[in-house]
């Protein structure tokens, strides 16, 4: 028996590899087949929440919604910056930049043929901020005059909220105030209609788990259609015949890899099995700078890395312990030695748009000893043993512990790493259950504000017991300046005011590490790793 | 028989509404919930959306109305995080992966573990045993995730035999198959060796060789079944962890089985799933310790004879 089956195990082996040769053609990997049939296959991390625009809220499910899906105004393939008309042919503000009128496209359609009209995007923001619907994300249309008002139930009438359809094909949008960045906010996929019918056939507007988003009932109106979806395997998008541009339209699909592990996304990657991966983990992309430099991508992207502060406890409460501390790391050294492709953060806000933060921190351990003395910690005598929290991410564990050494050296102070799983962590950090915890936040769309509204008072994502009046107060100002030079030195004000007060401590400056197959043209470094599919081509030999 | 059976089935239930109660309660005390999210919910959009599933209600009466819904109308729940996706409709979806890679794993750990087991005892101390023994231990030792990569980098990358990951294509079940079923052919050929053994050092054995029966059939005739009993007994449960999915295995392989539902449920704090799949999880359990026992009275006569 045994050596039967020493015998056919090789056996069945030899097998299953002409089988592969045969499926796939005469060598052919499966990303060579899939260049010849135009279809993109990228890793997606994880297994997608949703694909209800208006439901899911993370940045995997916005990479196939994006596929799906279309607003008044999309992604421009290689200019952060730009925008190009997509829902809407014409997007005009008035003179102080707070009423936009649309003119949408008339031959805009869904893939079932009905036309996307005025309706469906008014339908659209309705039900992200009916109250009883419950989104999630339903604040990014807050910019709206009245959505909040709305969405809190301080009024239930709909006409106060600044959407108005003023014909089958225009819409105004009148917001809380000038908004000269406003194509920029509606780049975000919360600004993306609905379609109504599809919705109302499958369910009432604001019923909770509607199906009308599931395979086989969905409708969109982006250069794709959704194709196929087996959970924890793949979600796959074709060509919608409908699209108004389809005929412009390169890529005949995207297939998205639901794959939460690095290390086979990565193995994936050089067994020809996908073009693209969601990440490369840093062993991989040392291995990849020396054999294989042309595949190897690393990009910036807008987000930041920091230690939240809890301001509510002592030591921390002082703003001089805390500068001190935010001082006495060299951010150069962990960017180089750790967190390869990241860049020193010198301020909250990541460059962006002409935008340039405040230039408030740099490696500087004699200021960082002055103000721990002055704060009565000479030497570090005396300071409490603090703790770091993170969850259970490497990279997050190997730049703490980094941290930790710099201060003991530097500062002569000892901290702790307290290690929690990922909604444990959460739970703390929301409880105010830490002294200091690893953090990091992606920009949603491309404006100084989605970096520093979160530090007001009162919001859910500031956590820190951090709030200055001062710093609020400049950005209501902003809130009412129309004028983009005058409304960024208003923001870069309240920027030197945080960092001044250092509630987090920043370290770096994210950057996107992952692996591209060369066969990929046309995908463009972007800030917001938002990547129109449509316009990519395939090389095929 | 019958007796067993129902007896049992009884067991078997109270052990299935132990598991849910505990279950629920040890879920919900678990930090944060499945919207503790890193960006932070607004305070009225939290509270319509516990109200939504019933979170807003004592603790009591969230039991009793998860218990009504289960037991009344057989329906697990739905997931939290994912908006109109039911338990039911996961478990359904990934489990026929996970049972169909567990039927092969355990085929391969059959095939392998159980001739080894009787090879190394027939041949103890000889160097086919040490050879067994050996094997056997480096399959128990060396994890999952170890063999896993090895094998798919060499199978794989190397010789280009196989896909490193995937469920597309027929060849892609051999991999984390392989992986699965050396693991546990490892503990059955250690289990059968020793099963085999004490059954070959009693007397109706030696009897049996002081008759002048050859080697051979006094294996496979007279030791065999009751050599194998600790190897069946360990088969029951490791089958229903099988066919329920190996989290390791699926995510090293990219396997759209049930394993890891399990893992991404407890970090998405989803309650009813997490409830949903230890249920599940249970009733295989169950029904394969029973199946596993009904085994153990037909190789042994005297638990035969007993029931």
């Amino acid at each position: 028996m045994t050596r039967l089956a020493l015998f056919l195990l090789p056996a069945l082996l030899c097998l299953t590899g002409c089988q592969r040769e045969e499926q796939l053609g005469s060598g052919e990997t499966l990303v060579e087949k899939a260049n010849r049939e135009g279809v993109l296959i990228m890793g997606n991390s994880n297994e997608p929440k949703g694909l209800d625009s208006q439901v899911v809220t993370g940045v995997l499910e916005s990479n196939i919604l994006r596929a799906l899906f279309e607003g008044l105004v999309s992604d421009h393939p290689s200019e952060d910056a730009t925008v190009l008309p997509a829902g809407a042919e014409v997007l005009e503000p008035d003179a102080t930049a707070t009423v936009w009128t649309a003119k949408l496209r008339q031959d805009a359609k869904w893939s079932d043929g009905a036309p996307v009209t005025a309706h469906d995007y008014a339908f659209a923001y309705q039900r992200i901020l009916e109250p009883s619907f419950a989104a999630k994300y339903a604040e990014m249309l807050y910019f709206l005059k009245g959505a909040d008002r709305f969405n809190k139930g301080e009024t239930t009438d709909f006409k106060e909220v600044g959407v108005e359809v003023l014909d089958d094909f225009t819409l105004r949008l009148t917001l809380r105030g000038p908004t000269p960045y406003f194509p920029q906010i509606l780049k975000h996929y919360t600004w993306n209609p609905v379609p109504r019918h599809a919705v109302l056939k499958y369910g009432t507007m604001t019923q909770k788990g509607n199906a009308w988003s599931k395979l086989g009932n969905i409708v969109s109106n982006g250069p794709y259609q959704l194709k196929s979806w087996r959970r924890n395997d793949h979600l796959e998008v074709e060509r919608n015949p409908y699209y108004w541009g389809a005929d412009k339209v390169t890529l005949n699909g995207v297939r998205f890899l639901p794959i939460n592990n690095s290390y086979t996304e990565a193995r994936m990657f050089r067994d020809g099995l996908m073009h693209v991966t969601y990440t490369a983990p840093p062993e991989i992309v040392d291995f990849m700078k020396k054999e294989n430099p042309s595949v190897l991508r690393q990009e910036p992207y807008v987000g930041t890395l920091f230690f939240r502060c809890n301001t509510k406890r002592k030591p921390l409460d002082d703003q001089r312990v805390r500068r001190a501390l935010n001082l006495a790391y060299n951010q150069e050294e962990i960017c180089n030695k750790i967190l390869r492709g990241y860049k020193p953060a010198y301020g909250m806000t990541p460059p962006m748009a002409g935008y340039d933060s405040p230039h408030a921190i740099s490696f500087d351990p004699e200021t960082a000893r002055r103000l721990l003395a002055e704060a009565g910690f000479p030497g570090g005598k005396g300071f409490p043993r603090l703790k770091i929290l993170l969850a259970s991410r490497e990279t997050a564990a190997t730049v703490a512990q980094a941290v930790q050494a710099m201060w003991r050296k530097e500062l002569g102070i000892e901290v702790e790493i307290e290690n929690k799983e990922w909604t444990a962590y959460l739970a703390a950090m929301q409880e105010f259950d830490y002294d200091l915890a690893s953090s990091g936040w992606i920009g949603d769309y491309l404006d100084p504000l989605t970096f520093l509204e979160m530090w007001t008072d009162g919001n859910g994502n500031n956590l820190t017991g951090w709030s200055s009046k001062p710093y609020e107060e400049l950005l209501q100002k902003s809130h009412q300046e129309a004028d983009a030079a005058k409304r960024y030195a208003l923001l870069r004000e309240a920027e030197t005011i945080m960092t001044a007060e250092s509630p987090t401590l920043l370290i770096a400056w994210y950057a996107r590490n992952y692996l591209m197959d060369p066969a990929v043209e046309g995908w463009k470094p972007l800030l917001l790793d938002n990547h129109p599919y449509d316009v990519l081509r395939l090389r095929t030999k | 028989m019958t007796r067993i059976i129902l007896s049992r089935l009884f067991q078997g239930l109270l052990t299935l509404f132990v598991l849910v109660t505990i279950t629920f309660f040890l879920v919900r005390m678990m930090p944060g919930s499945p919207y503790t999210d890193e960006k932070a919910l607004p305070k009225h959009i939290l509270e319509q959306l516990k109200a939504y599933v019933g979170l807003d209600k004592p603790l009591p009466v969230q039991y009793l109305t998860y218990l009504k819904n289960l037991i009344v109308d057989q329906d697990m729940g739905i997931l939290l995080k994912r908006d109109g996706v039911k338990v039911s409709e996961i478990i359904s979806q990934s489990f026929p992966v996970s049972a169909f890679l567990g039927v092969l794993s355990i085929g391969i750990a059959l095939i392998v573990g159980l001739p080894a087991g009787v090879i190394a005892a027939v041949k103890k101390n000889g160097p086919l045993d040490y050879a067994c023994l050996g094997a056997a231990m480096m399959g128990i030792c060396l994890p999952s995730f170890v063999i896993g990569p090895l094998l798919a980098v060499f199978a794989g990358l190397g010789l280009k035999w196989l896909n490193v990951a995937g469920w597309n294509t027929p060849t892609d079940w051999i991999l984390p198959a392989v992986t699965l079923g050396m693991v546990n052919a490892a503990y059955i050929a250690r289990l059968t060796r020793g099963g085999m053994l004490d059954v070959l050092n009693q007397d109706y054995i030696r009897t049996a060789r002081a008759k002048g029966v050859p080697g051979h059939r006094i294996v496979t005739r007279h030791a065999l079944r009751g050599g194998l009993i600790p190897a069946v007994a360990f088969v029951g449960p490791a089958f229903a962890g099988m066919i329920s999915g190996s989290f390791v295995i699926e995510t090293i392989f990219q396997v759209p089985g049930m394993g890891q539902h399990f893992v991404n449920a407890t970090t998405d704090r989803e309650y009813f799933l997490i409830q949903g799949l230890v249920l599940f999880y249970g009733f295989l359990i169950v029904g394969a310790n029973l199946l596993s026992d009904l085994a153990q009275i037909a190789l042994n006569p005297r638990l035969r004879a007993s029931a």
